[in-house]
Formats: structure tokens, sequence, C-alpha cells
């Protein structure tokens, strides 16, 4: 069967799965279109945040941007896990207890200000459509390399999926589209990382094998990794290379950003009790969990495989030992064929620049070492003759690196796909949620009906849609930036307002407001300063580069910053305006106790 | 014991808990995986030291741990102050 019969297959079975759980489960009321009638387990629940969180980029990119940095980018791993501990402890339980539908609503109703509550919803329309788009692009761009249509014809496809499950459903509909979207892109993560295990090292376990040592010998496959890229003349995998203080102030940026992200905070709106969202944000990250701790053993070991098909003898001896792959079998051998399919996409490039017939691999930004610097004269190499090597490849080529059979990689297209369509989904919802809820019913028409309302969510989740395929096929220049824009806004305005309306009796309306906009303001401001106003080439009154950077703070870290700037303002405002009326503190007083919950489902 | 001095000791209670969870959340992954990391460096794991392995894997696993020991803890907090659901 041919390989494009097989990738018709899964994807084919995996959206019919989707489209059958959308029909089950369709939306009757509000309640059921915004927090699934609160009626989700905790495991299930885990399960669905897991997948709603796990994008596109932690399923494509994250290897990538392990394997060719090594440790300094551990702060993706732990950035992006962290973040559940704060969830559990400081803000689910106590916005399940608050008993509503959005989180602008907790902030317009703890802050008692409309205008709170509409710089919430600013807030979060930036945030997660700016995460939207590259879930869009990514849906795109997994379409036209596994199914052979072009990138827009995919993008409508996966648009018109979503539309099924989201408009009818809901809250409801996406949920349980979100558990069977986890188990496929689980499934399609390990198989590959367990079988390139297996060749690599011997253990079943990928999280295993990364720490112990390579199959048929007792040398470690990281100091063996550590050795063949620096002979190469690339940093060492295991060191640490970046400044400490940012990849501190990076860390808890993602961390406290990936707590602010209202589409993973309204997950915890759907379970039951207030016990339940702790357990369930702990359950979310063993589900994460899984696919975090392979992610390190994927980066590492697929490095190793792309080093060692390029220099042959490294996987023997010394890096040197064998001439380079020859541009003959690059051109024509069947276990090559992964690198001409790559090659058409634009992410895998090579030049033969010293015409040689081979293809050398190494670092020439950097100064040689002895070894390399014989090499490169004895061969008379002139650059790096493997210029490009997009990160994404890590994953998605992984299999067909490992030779491995061709329903694997149909498994990784499905996989992909399930990927940036489950978190797409969570988007829409807190896109569609906040126009409908917030803007329409809290805002423009406050007398909707019930029925209003929920006619009025759909038509915004359609509109929503809408939008997010048009962006996704003309990606505007701060796509690219999720990370900074999304994380740093997240971590900025929505985490500590949040944080500081359960856990303080003192921070008032003046104190959130000027807060949220001081931590906004500061954080757009540094990374427009190196990112180009609104992100336009050529804008930027800085260069982006370490040695311009504030403190040496990288534009995507300083989210940080600007959180600890929003809760000083806060804090000082709110001292030196009016207190707390007595009805907030109460409203306060009730959400810090789990008893009640359940009564406050009515709305 | 009046409810207002009961659910003020409860919120103190809770409070410490976190603090507690939130300074071991912090040692994991900034002080070993991080900042600590020269200092573990003695201690070899796999090829690598203490403080690569929780920089890429032991932090993920002691959070999955923190919250299921704060959901625990909470759960006979609530009871012991009956405010459970």
């Amino acid at each position: 069967m041919s390989q494009f019969a097989l990738n018709l297959i899964f994807i084919g079975i995996s959206f019919a799965i989707y489209i059958g759980i959308a029909i089950w489960a369709r939306a009757g009321s509000t309640a059921e279109f915004y927090a699934a009638n609160r009626g989700v387990s905790p495991v299930m629940n885990g399960m669905a945040t897991a997948a709603d969180w796990m994008s596109a980029a932690s399923f494509i990119s994250m290897a990538g941007l392990i394997a060719f940095t090594g440790y300094d980018n551990s702060t993706y791993l732990m950035g992006w896990t962290g973040g559940y501990v704060l969830l559990a402890l400081l803000l689910a339980p106590y916005l399940r207890k608050f008993g509503k539908f959005t989180v602008p609503e907790f902030i317009g109703d703890r802050f008692y200000s409309r205008t709170a509550r509409i710089i919430g919803v600013v807030c979060l329309l930036i945030i997660s459509i700016t995460y939207v788009i590259g879930q869009m692009t990514g849906v795109g761009v997994t379409f036209s390399r596994y199914l052979e249509v072009s990138n827009s014809t995919g993008l409508w496809i996966g648009a018109a999926l979503v539309f099924c499950y989201a408009v009818l459903g809901g809250m409801k509909g996406i949920t349980y589209t979100q558990v069977a979207q986890y188990v496929v892109l689980i499934i399609a993560y390990t198989i590959p990382a367990v079988f390139i295990a297996m060749q690599l090292t011997g253990h079943v376990l990928p999280q295993t094998g990364l720490f112990g040592s390579l199959a048929g010998g007792d040398t470690k496959f990281l100091t063996k990794l550590d050795q063949v890229v620096t002979d190469l003349g690339f940093a060492n995998y295991t060191g640490h290379h970046k400044s400490t203080l940012d990849m501190v102030l990076f860390t808890l940026a993602l961390m406290i950003g990936t707590a602010g992200l209202p589409h993973v905070i309204i997950r915890f709106f759907t379970v039951p009790k207030v016990s339940d969202a702790r357990s369930s944000a702990g359950w979310a990250l063993v589900f994460i969990a899984l696919l975090y701790t392979v992610a390190p053993a994927v980066g590492a070991m697929s490095r190793f495989n792309l080093t060692a098909t390029m220099w042959p003898g490294a996987v023997e001896g010394e890096t040197y030992s064998q001439p380079a792959v020859s541009l003959d079998a690059i051109q024509n051998s069947p276990e090559l064929q992964w690198m001409r399919n790559w090659q058409t996409t634009g992410l895998l490039a090579w030049e033969d620049k010293n015409g040689d017939g081979l293809i050398q691999y190494y670092n020439d930004k950097a100064e040689p070492g002895e070894a390399l610097a014989a090499v490169i004269a004895e061969q008379n190499l002139q650059g790096n003759e493997l210029p490009t090597v997009n990160n994404d490849i890590m994953v998605l080529a992984n299999p067909e690196i490992a030779n491995l059979p061709g329903w694997v990689i149909a498994i990784v297209a499905a996989g992909g796909l399930a990927a940036a369509l489950s978190t797409a989904a969570g988007l829409l919802l807190a896109i569609s949620g906040a126009v409908s809820h917030d803007l329409v019913k809290g805002w423009l028409a406050p007398e909707i009906s019930e029925k209003g309302e929920l006619m009025a969510a759909r038509v915004s989740m359609a509109v929503s849609i809408l939008v997010a395929t048009i962006l996704g096929l003309h990606p505007p220049g701060f796509a690219a930036q999720t990370v900074a824009l999304a994380f740093g806004l997240a971590a900025s305005s929505i985490f500590p307002v949040l944080m500081m309306g359960i856990f303080s009796t003192r921070i008032n309306k003046q104190g959130a407001i000027w807060g949220m906009i001081a931590g906004i303001a500061s954080t757009l401001l540094y990374i427009f300063t190196y990112k180009g106003w609104l992100f336009i080439a050529g804008t930027n009154m800085l260069e982006d580069t370490a040695a311009n950077w504030l403190f040496g703070i990288s534009p995507a870290s300083f989210g940080t910053i600007g959180a600890l700037i929003n809760f000083i303002v806060a804090y000082v405002v709110s001292n030196a305006t009016e207190e707390l009326p007595a009805e907030v503190v109460e409203l306060v007083e009730s959400i810090r106790v789990p008893r009640g919950a359940g009564a406050a489902v009515d709305h | 014991m009046s409810d207002k001095t009961s659910s003020n000791a409860y919120w103190a209670a809770n409070v410490r808990i976190i603090w507690i969870c939130i300074a071991i959340w912090a040692l994991v992954s900034y002080g070993f995986g991080i900042i600590l990391r020269p200092l573990l460096s003695g201690i070899k794991i796999g090829g690598s030291d203490l403080g690569f392995w929780f920089a890429q894997q032991g932090s993920i696993l002691v959070f999955i741990v923190l919250i299921f020991g704060y959901a625990w803890r909470m759960n006979s907090l609530d009871r012991e102050h009956g405010v459970e659901e």
C-alpha cells in the first residue's frame, strides 16, 4: 500500500471519530456550551486539558528546539509544565468555586468594574488570536505534506472539521473530541520514540534510554552525543551556555504565562467540584508529562541520528573515521528518500560547496577545534554544506530517518493534526465565549435570553473560525511571536490580576486596572523595542541581540518583569485609594472555601 | 469557634501549604535544574549530571507529585474545617 493511501486511511479514521463525537455531544444550553454542564470527570478533563495545551508547537517543534540547542532549551520543558503547579495551587480551585463561564467575567466581578472586564477581554483576544494562527498554519502544513493537497485546501478542511464539533457542541463537543485527540497524538508521538530508543540504546522507554548506554557497548549515549557534536564544532549538548538569569526569567515567564492562558483556565470550569479542579490539574500534568518526558529523548536521539547520517563514522568510532555522506547517496539512495522529500518543502537544503561529491555537515560559525581545523584544511571545506535543517523536521521526519514502517509515518501525520486541531478548538472557544458572554451578554445586550446567548455563542464561534482560517492563510508578522506575545501578555496581565483577586482583600478596582495597564504596556514596549513596532520589520529601535538586551533579558523573558511591574503598581495604587466594598470582600471569602461549588452552577 | 475564625484558620493553613509547595517547585526547577546545577555536577547520571536530569525530566516528575500531594492534603484540610463539598 502506498504511503499516501496509508496517510489517507489514518487521517480519515481519526476524523471520522471526531465527527462522530461531535454529533453525540451536541450542546443544548449555555452551561453546556461554555462549561460542558460542569459534568466532566477530573481524569477526562485532565486528558482534554493535555490535548488543549499541547499544540502544534509542543508536538512538532519542541523536540527540535531541544535537539539543536541541548540543555539550554530545557527551559521549555520546565516552563510549559511548571505552570500547572501554579494553576492547581493558586488559580483553578478558586475560579471553579467562583462558578462562572469566562476569565474576564471573574476579573469584572472581583474588581467590580466593566473597564477591568473589557481590558481582560482585549488581552484574551490578543493572546488567543496570536496563538490560534500558529495552529491553523500547522494544520495547513501537515495536510499539504501528507495528503498532497495545497496548503489552503488543507486549512479549509481543518476549519470545516473544527466547525462541526465546536459550533455544534461548544465546550462539551470540544472536551470529548480533545480526549480522542489526546489518545491519537500521544500514540503518534510515543511509537516512533520507542522504536528509535530501542534502535539506539536498547531501552524500551525513551526516558531511560536518554540516560542509558548505546546499544552493544558501554559508552553512555549522552557522552557520545556530546563528543559527536563537539567534534563538528557545535556547542556540547549537555553544557550550559546561555545566561543563567535569562534562563530563569524565561522559564518563569512560560510558567506564569501558562497559568494565565484563558483557554487553559476555562477547562477547569468543567469539573463538578473544587477538589476535582485540584486533582484534574495533576491528571493534566500526568498526560502532558507522557509527551514532555519523551520529547528530550526524541530531541537528543534525532540529533544523533541526523549527525550519524551525515557522518557515518560517528556511530562506530571517531566522527571523521569515515567520509561524509556522498551527494550521490543523497540523490539516489532509497534510505535517504526522506532527505529528498523534505528538500521539496524547503525545510532541508544541502549544497556541495567545495565540489568534492560529499556533503560535509559541521558548524562554520565558530572557531574550529584542532581536529576539525585539520579536516577543513585536508578536505578543503568552504563552509557547512547542510545549511538548512528546520527544527520541525526532527519530529516529522524522525520515523523516516530511522526507516520505520509506513503506518508509523501515517500515525505521526494524524497526531500532528490532532495536536493542532485540539488546541485550535480550545482557543476558539475562549475567543467566542469572551465575545458572546463578556461583550454581548455582559455589555452590549444584557437583556439577551439564554437561547439568544447560545445563538450568539454559536455565531461568534463560526466567525472566529472564519477569521482564524483567513489569518492562517495569510499569517501576519506577529504570528511568529507566539511565545513572546501570548505568553508575555498572559504572564504580565492575566496571571497577576487573577492571583491578586484571590489572595488579596486589599487590591481594588483602580489597582487592578492600572496594574494590568502597566504590565501590558511595559511588556509590549520591551518586545516592540527589539522586534519592531507591531512586529513590522525594520521599525525596531534596537537590534535583537543579547548584547543589547537590558541586563541580558530577552524579549520573550520580559513577561516575568511585566508581571512584577503589574503586582507593584496594583499594590501601590490600591493602597492609595479606596478600601474594597464589603460585598466584594464577601465574594473573595466565598471563593476561598470549597463548600457550595455545586450550587454555583446555576447562573 | 465562630465561622469567621474557623475560615481564617482554614485559609492560613492553606496558604502555609502553598508556600511549602512553591518552595519545592522552585527548588527543583530553578534550583537543581539551573542555578545550583554546578554544585550538583559531581553527581553523575547516565552520561551527564543530576542538574541535567532535573532540567529535562526530574522537575516534571516532582511537579506531578506536588500537585497530587497538595490535592490530597487539601481534601483532608477541607474535612478538618468542615468546608468540604
